[in-house]
């Protein structure tokens, strides 16, 4: 019983802040790509994968007050940033989350830009594909993006390296 | 002619209660709905348990498949000749409406959650495995079943294609959304759908809305936003969802623990050892599904048996409302006296909450979180539907969040130590001591 909001909450434990809706999705999605248990269920969407399932349970942990939302005023659009509160420390001290630790790999995908991210999560959701093949889906279903070869070759590194790290 | 070409001779029309008539010409179309694989919807209810509460609610997959269709179809008729639009599109957008959800399986949530499946999957291997849909699509073009596959995984790169499929204002929404409403017989759910389709237009990569059809598609966001609360989240399915649930992995747990049933069940084996081929899985239905637990109401296990007993014959388990954050310390001490009792929380005390029945409200989201409605402004410009509509900004900013415990109530009454039925009675109810 609510295993998969204490997996949540131990997440961001360890990533104290997180900036940006879509970064927390490719994040999250990233992560259950190496194995981490977290059992939102992804579709691929214009952006990338993205989980439904996932934009609500953020919402009831906010609801709870085990999450705190901050919403910020952008130019065009909003920006929100999320942590853990103290009630959510609290509830998550009396769970024993079935989950490997990662803060390791959370602060490296922390400091990679949401587009980069979009670009690594979106190679993963083609990973039974080869990598010649991934890359020309990528520019295929992502032709707006115009990703580089450099950030190609960024984002294979950086699969490589979190490979290490969660396996 | 080729057979992409390929008309029949007169017309076909399928009577429907939602959209009056739905049209068949093109050959490809016809045949499709004439597959085993596309027939097998006849026996997968489209909303699951919901009949249980709403009891109209007998309508299946097929219906709403056939519904997505037609919708396409006209939305297609509509965008001849317009900008942007490519009328050589017309039939893999057709062919995807209508086999979008081939994948789903009998009561698919309940059964995903527990076996870790995913209708999508197997819709994908419907489409591209050994099967008579695929034949069909390779008779197109050798490669056109891939496309279809693409289209429905969103993964095709003609997003204009993929967006009338899915999207936040999509045929599969727009039909499922009046189709439900008029099986359980709500009064919600309905919208002008004529209106949305006369102003939806083509653009390069998504379809929008031209802003004098604004209202319509505020209540069509209306309509969402109510049919959740009151048709698809109704604690009444909620319950027998629960109690469903409950019946799959106590049923694989008494395999997994070498029981004997008293019929092997053979149809389950596979789901419960996770490795399930494409040909077992099409031969789950629903049917089949209930044949099993009418016999597991005799099973000696009684766990199953009373569970079973309670899904066949609507003994449901009853609600209270729960907060996780200052409630827990009661949900820990609730399951310890359940055990006491002798009653297992594992399959009687259960927290549910929105997130286990994901639904997509529309939120206009942070940029490139996932793609909003946009509305066509006269000027030619772009813009975020709640932005310009108030009724819709007004629900798109709500936190619509709820948990529930579930439990037999039943159970209470037959506990013999007065001080536990009392303890926990003061606990879910908040009574006094």
């Amino acid at each position: 019983m609510l295993e998969n909001h204490a997996k949540l909450m131990q997440f961001f434990s360890e990533a104290k802040q997180v900036t940006g809706r879509k970064k927390l999705q490719k994040m999250v999605y990233i992560l259950q790509s190496f194995g981490i248990p977290f059992e939102e269920r992804f579709q691929f969407h214009f952006y990338g994968p993205y989980s439904e399932e996932l934009t609500l349970r953020i919402e009831e942990l906010c609801n709870l007050g085990f999450i705190n939302e901050e919403k910020e005023v952008k130019s065009n659009y909003f920006q929100y940033h999320y942590s853990l509160t103290n009630d959510g420390t609290q509830f998550l001290n009396q769970f024993s989350v079935n989950m490997p630790n990662c803060t390791e790999s959370i602060e490296l995908l922390q400091g990679k830009s949401s587009r980069f991210l979009e670009l690594v999560s979106t190679m993963l959701y083609f990973k039974d594909l080869s990598k010649d093949e991934v890359e020309s889906k990528v520019h295929a279903v992502k032709p707006k993006q115009k990703y580089s070869d450099e950030e190609m070759s960024e984002a294979w590194k950086l699969i490589g390296e979190l490979g290490l790290k969660l396996h | 002619m080729a057979y992409k070409d390929e008309q029949l001779i007169e017309e076909k029309v399928f009577k429907d209660p939602v959209h009056r008539y739905v049209h068949v010409r093109d050959r490809v179309i016809w045949d499709l709905i004439a597959t085993p694989e596309f027939q097998r919807l006849r026996r997968i209810k489209q909303l699951g348990t919901t009949n249980i509460t709403f009891h109209g609610a007998e309508h299946s997959r097929f219906n709403h498949s056939l519904g997505v269709y037609e919708i396409v179809r006209r939305i297609i008729n509509n965008f001849q000749d317009r900008p942007h639009w490519n009328n050589d599109d017309r039939l893999l957008c057709m062919c995807a409406a209508l086999l979008h959800d081939l994948g789903h399986g009998p009561f698919s949530h309940s059964f995903e959650k527990v076996f870790k499946l995913d209708h999508e999957y197997y819709t994908q291997a419907i489409i591209l495995g050994d099967t008579v849909v695929h034949k069909i699509l390779e008779k197109v073009s050798p490669g056109f079943a891939q496309e279809v596959a693409d289209v429905i995984a969103k993964t095709h790169s003609n997003k204009l294609v993929v967006s009338l499929i899915s999207s936040q204002i999509d045929a599969d929404r727009m039909d499922y959304l009046q189709r439900d409403a008029y099986f359980t017989g709500v009064s919600y759910g309905h919208f002008d759908m004529e209106r949305i389709l006369r102003v939806m237009r083509p653009i390069e990569d998504q379809v929008v809305i031209k802003s004098s059809g604004m209202h319509a598609v505020e209540d069509y966001i209306m309509s969402r936003y109510q049919m959740y609360w009151q048709v698809y989240f109704h604690p009444v399915t909620r319950s027998a969802e629960v109690i469903l649930t409950k019946i799959l992995h106590r049923a694989k747990h008494l395999y997994e623990s070498n029981y004997n049933f008293k019929l092997q069940p053979t149809h389950f084996l596979s789901f419960f050892l996770g490795n399930v081929s494409l040909d077992e899985y099409l031969k789950l239905d629903e049917s089949i599904v209930h044949y099993y637990f009418q016999l597991w109401q005799e099973e000696d296990d009684k766990v199953l048996r009373d569970l079973c007993e309670r899904f066949m014959n609507r003994r449901l388990f009853k609600y209270v409302e729960f907060n996780p954050n200052k409630q827990i310390n009661d949900l820990m001490r609730l399951i310890q006296l359940f055990k006491e009792a002798g009653i297992d929380p594992d399959y009687y005390l259960v927290v549910d909450s929105s997130s286990d029945l994901p639904y997509d409200f529309y939120r206009p989201g942070e940029e490139e979180e996932r793609l909003p409605i946009h509305l066509l402004m006269p000027n030619g410009a772009l813009k975020e539907l709640s932005r310009h509509s108030d009724i819709v900004e007004s629900i798109s900013g709500k936190k619509r969040t709820d948990h529930k415990l579930y439990f037999p109530k039943d159970f209470l009454y037959a506990i013999e130590d007065e001080k536990i039925v009392q303890e926990i009675t003061a606990i879910l109810y908040h009574k006094e001591m």
